[in-house]
């Protein structure tokens, strides 16, 4: 991963120094060698600030909405999987695909450190990877792990090392090595259940929630200008919860919202600060989509019709035919 | 000094409980965080952290204020009863029990929040020393001693004893009320356990840490600096932060109506929201910028100016942990601290 | 029933409205009286009540009637919102409820106005605190030295207490008003054009203390206006205005800088304002 970071820093030098943008989204590190922060860089002499490593989770795709408005040119880096983000963002009119450059950067998978820390691990002073070898550094000694075993969940359900947009690429392309997981899983263990016990697993799940709304706010395809949960007028108003059915309604509407539009980027489970298993909401509307309209992944274009809006005679609505339309 | 061996902890708890509700640090859905004992809760005295606050005790995330009827032209508001229920929190770590004095600083100052106040004099806090501190601990910063945490009563946890220290009257009626599980035990092993744990906070990576004096004193520069730009630009407008944070204290007001009557009803608010001050006509803090802004001059230049130095921070580190962009009042000060501008 | 004596900061007491007047085509006076008479509570000139509109929320707004008025309060009140919506679709005799006062007032008993020459520069709504102040100087007339007061609207129908302005206000001692409105119209003989420009053309001396109050351009500009014409930010007194929910310094929207508006205001001098940090 050095490498390639070094790879981003002379691509983002020369992007800035030769005027071709004005911005670039790229991370910067943190305090610990875990957390780093997305940034935008507007001069080549902050780039020394610049960091990819396998703590790197972020899509930078939705900083750009904000540059769009203003027709500022960006450049971004996006791991493979960021550039279904991207792609849907530039098929909802959020951003303007002549004003960016979408830079491909290879990746192996990002580390979920609350993996290192829930096995007990405290006071880290750092963190070096090396291979599938991860040595976390603490005030308490140093522990070992296999990257393999503390990657982020969504990483082990990797989509694969190709770049859905990418106006170039940057290092050889680099695949996840671990047990894949498939994120359908989780739902056929949901379908399997009576709808009593579905029901109950959902109140208890969604009765976790404190309405920080950082899922909706990470999301590329939770793009609204204005989103529904924060008009003050709306009996559904966001922040606290009136009654515990109000945090269903936000995130079951949300989950609507993103139907045929969810990338299955994982990040709304990810950035959760309650843990709660909110990619089961839109795997479930991904799986149903896939079963009645045919095979559909988000993301994978900026130009095709989703399943969900778009009508064809053969599709599962029966009203179409019962109505006459055909 | 006093103390209580593991074996003796489920009846140590079950005696507390007694003498009110007892929250404690437990395993609730797969993270450690404060709540109800009850037979069977699965205790966690060994996690640094939880991962909210405790505050929700005193000023719940959603608590109804007041009823309204109607009848015609006619109207009756009936406030609701103050909460009157004892409560323990036990387990709060020093840079939690801090955190209750910047609340008591806000709800606690004239006009008192009755609700609050009914709260906080209700519950007795037994505060748990820290021994194995995290690298996103900076209770130092302000000047807590995580090893000795204060509240009503002091526990250490060393081995398979927790120490117990009654240090207000409150602490003492309590010790009384369970006087008969407690043994005596001597302050070796706990001065030995609070040199130890200083010596790792030292280890660190936020052991030096500490926020500019002229961060607090600058207002106007602070204010007007251009940091602010960069920083802001990659913060997702959510909430999270202010909701986990333990001296966050904004809140809103709303009504809701259910089967016709109106309840009135206050709820954690955040000014990380978009909405937070938008009336008819005008936002005086329409951007991103403005709001990130606000919330890291409350903390660290008005929360200060307001009350004779404190910060309105206590170091907890659960923004360090649980901001999705790794956004966090530390990253915020340090760059306030080398800006050029300031 | 709540086990008081600790009724809360945030629990309103009622009131009912005994009169409603309509002044122009989108503000309204509410004259609000205990139940059982009298009034609910006492303030100062430039404090503010909450008023709630069950089921949709409170909404703070100045108090417009003189604290001298021992029966009873009123409101001259905007329609620009869902609560106000509310209001002005009661009739009289409907109960609300009602909390405060809040705030400071303007400095009516301290020397910073008794015996001052004073200018009352008023926009829109922006009457409506001020004309608390105006009654107020005018039941104790002898502490105070002359009175102008300033007053814009976009029209002729658009002046809040247009029968007081014109007929009653300039018959007391020592009294002035003087009315100006953006557009010309049929029949009006007074003043075309905005207060800034107004201000001037009056030629004021510099020697008097200056009450402020309108939509936020509108202080801009004749605070600009003021000081061209030799006054200083410390002779003028404004008001802000800003969202709140709990009135008492603690639900934290309503901070500019360390000061809070609903506590710390919402009167402010102007210098003072200039020490804030620009976001209001």
């Amino acid at each position: 991963m050095q490498k390639i970071a070094e790879l981003i820093k002379k691509e983002a030098e020369s992007l800035l120094k030769e005027n071709k943008v004005t911005a670039v989204w790229a991370w910067q590190p943190g305090e610990f060698y875990y957390d780093n922060s997305p940034v935008c860089f507007t001069a080549p002499e902050q780039l020394d600030k610049l960091v990819y490593n396998e703590f790197c989770p972020s899509n930078l795709g939705k900083y750009l909405m904000a540059g769009s408005k203003k027709n500022e040119t960006m450049a971004v880096f996006a791991k493979p999987c960021d550039t279904y983000g991207i792609n849907q963002l530039i098929k909802d009119h959020r951003i303007k695909r002549e004003l960016i450059t979408v830079i491909g950067i290879p990746c192996s998978g990002m580390i979920d450190i609350k993996k290192i820390k829930n096995q007990g691990v405290k006071g880290i002073i750092s963190v070096s990877v090396s291979g599938d070898d991860v040595i976390v550094t603490t005030a308490y000694g140093d522990k070992n792990f296999k990257k393999s075993e503390v990657l982020l969940a969504k990483c082990m359900s990797c989509k694969g090392s190709d770049y859905m947009i990418a106006d170039k690429e940057l290092g050889e392309k680099m695949e996840v090595k671990c047990q894949k997981l498939n994120p359908e899983d989780g739902v056929k263990k949901l379908e399997a259940m009576t709808s009593q016990e579905r029901f109950a697993f959902w109140q208890q799940e969604l009765s976790k929630c404190i309405r920080c709304n950082a899922c909706r706010d990470i999301c590329p395809a939770c793009s609204c200008e204005q989103c529904i949960f924060d008009n003050q007028e709306a009996a559904v108003a966001g922040k606290a919860s009136a009654n515990t059915a109000e945090e269903q309604m936000f995130h079951i509407i949300r989950a609507y919202h993103v139907a045929g539009r969810c990338v299955g980027c994982g990040e709304c489970a990810r950035v959760c600060p309650q843990g709660i298993q909110l990619g089961l909401l839109n795997t479930k509307f991904a799986k149903d989509i896939n079963e009645f309209y045919g095979k559909y992944q988000p993301g994978a274009d900026d130009d095709s019709k989703a399943p969900l809006v778009d009508y064809k005679f053969d599709d599962v609505e029966p009203t179409i035919s019962a109505k006459g339309v055909r | 000094m006093l103390k209580i061996n593991k074996a003796k902890w489920a009846e140590l708890f079950a005696a507390l409980s007694a003498q009110g509700t007892l929250y404690l640090p437990a395993e609730v859905d797969g993270k450690v965080d404060f709540t109800v004992w009850q037979d069977g809760t699965e205790v966690n005295l060994q996690a640094t952290q939880t991962a909210k606050s405790i505050k929700n005790v005193f000023f719940p995330q959603i608590e109804n204020l007041l009823d309204f009827k109607t009848d015609g032209l006619k109207l009756s508001v009936e406030q609701r009863m103050l909460p009157e229920e004892d409560t323990i929190a036990f387990g709060v770590r020093g840079c939690d029990v801090c955190s209750f004095e910047v609340l008591d600083k806000v709800f606690l100052k004239e006009p008192v929040d009755a609700f609050y106040k009914a709260r906080r004099e209700h519950c007795t806090i037994v505060s748990l020393a820290c021994s194995a501190p995290d690298e996103t601990c900076f209770c130092d910063t302000f000047a807590i001693d995580a090893t000795n945490p204060g509240g009503d009563v002091t526990t250490w946890l060393v081995g398979d004893d927790l120490f117990w220290q009654a240090n207000t009257d409150k602490g003492k009626e309590l010790t009384e009320k369970i006087q008969a599980l407690l043994a005596e035990g001597d302050e070796a092993g706990v001065n030995a356990q609070q040199k130890a744990t200083k010596e790792i906070m030292a280890k660190l990576p936020l052991a030096d840490f500490k926020i500019d004096p002229k961060i607090p004193a600058e207002q106007e520069k602070v204010f007007n600096s251009a940091i602010w730009k960069q920083l802001s630009d990659s913060c997702l407008s959510c909430c999270a932060c202010t909701y986990v944070c333990p001296t966050c204290h904004c809140y809103d007001v709303r009504d809701f109506e259910i089967d016709n009557k109106v309840e009135r009803f206050r709820c954690w608010d955040s000014c990380m929201c978009k909405d937070f001050t938008k009336m008819a006509a005008v936002n005086p803090r329409v951007s991103r910028l403005e709001r990130f802004r606000q919330r890291y001059m409350h903390k660290l230049v008005y929360f200060p100016e307001n009350n004779e130095g404190t910060f309105a921070c206590v170091g907890c580190g659960r923004c360090l942990q649980k901001c999705p962009v790794s956004l966090n009042i530390v990253k915020v000060a340090k760059a306030l601290g080398v800006a050029k501008d300031v | 029933m709540c086990n008081c004596g600790s009724k809360d900061v945030l629990t309103p007491q009622i009131g009912v409205v005994t009169e409603i007047r309509t002044e122009t085509s989108d503000v309204k006076t509410f004259r609000i009286e205990k139940p059982e008479g009298g009034k609910v509570f006492d303030f100062m000139p430039g404090q503010c009540a909450m008023l709630s509109a069950p089921g949709m929320g409170e909404a703070i707004f100045s108090i417009t009637s003189s604290p001298t008025t021992k029966d009873y309060m009123e409101f001259s009140i905007k329609r620009c919102g869902e609560i106000t919506e509310y209001l002005h679709a009661i009739e009289v005799g409907q109960q609300i409820a009602i909390r405060g006062p809040y705030g400071k007032s303007f400095p009516v008993t301290t020397e910073a106005l008794k015996h001052k020459d004073l200018i009352f520069i008023a926009g829109g709504i922006g009457l409506a605190p001020l004309h608390s102040v105006i009654d107020y100087m005018l039941a104790n007339r002898d502490d105070y030295g002359s009175i102008d007061v300033v007053y814009g609207a976009r029209s002729k129908e658009d002046f809040v207490d247009y029968k007081e302005l014109s007929e009653v206000w300039p018959k007391e001692k020592n009294t002035k008003v003087h009315l100006t409105i953006d557009k010309a119209q049929e029949g009006w003989t007074g003043n075309v054009g905005f207060v800034p420009q107004f201000l001037k053309d009056l030629k004021f001396t510099p020697d008097k203390t200056v009450l402020l109050c309108g939509p936020p351009i509108m202080i801009k500009l004749c605070l600009a206006a003021l000081i061209e014409m030799g006054f200083a930010k410390t002779q003028v007194y404004t008001t802000l205005e800003f969202r709140m929910k709990c009135g008492v310094g603690k639900c934290g929207r309503c901070n500019v800088g360390n000061k809070y508006v609903c506590k710390d205001g919402p009167v402010f001098r102007c210098d003072e304002i200039d020490e804030l940090p620009d976001e209001y």
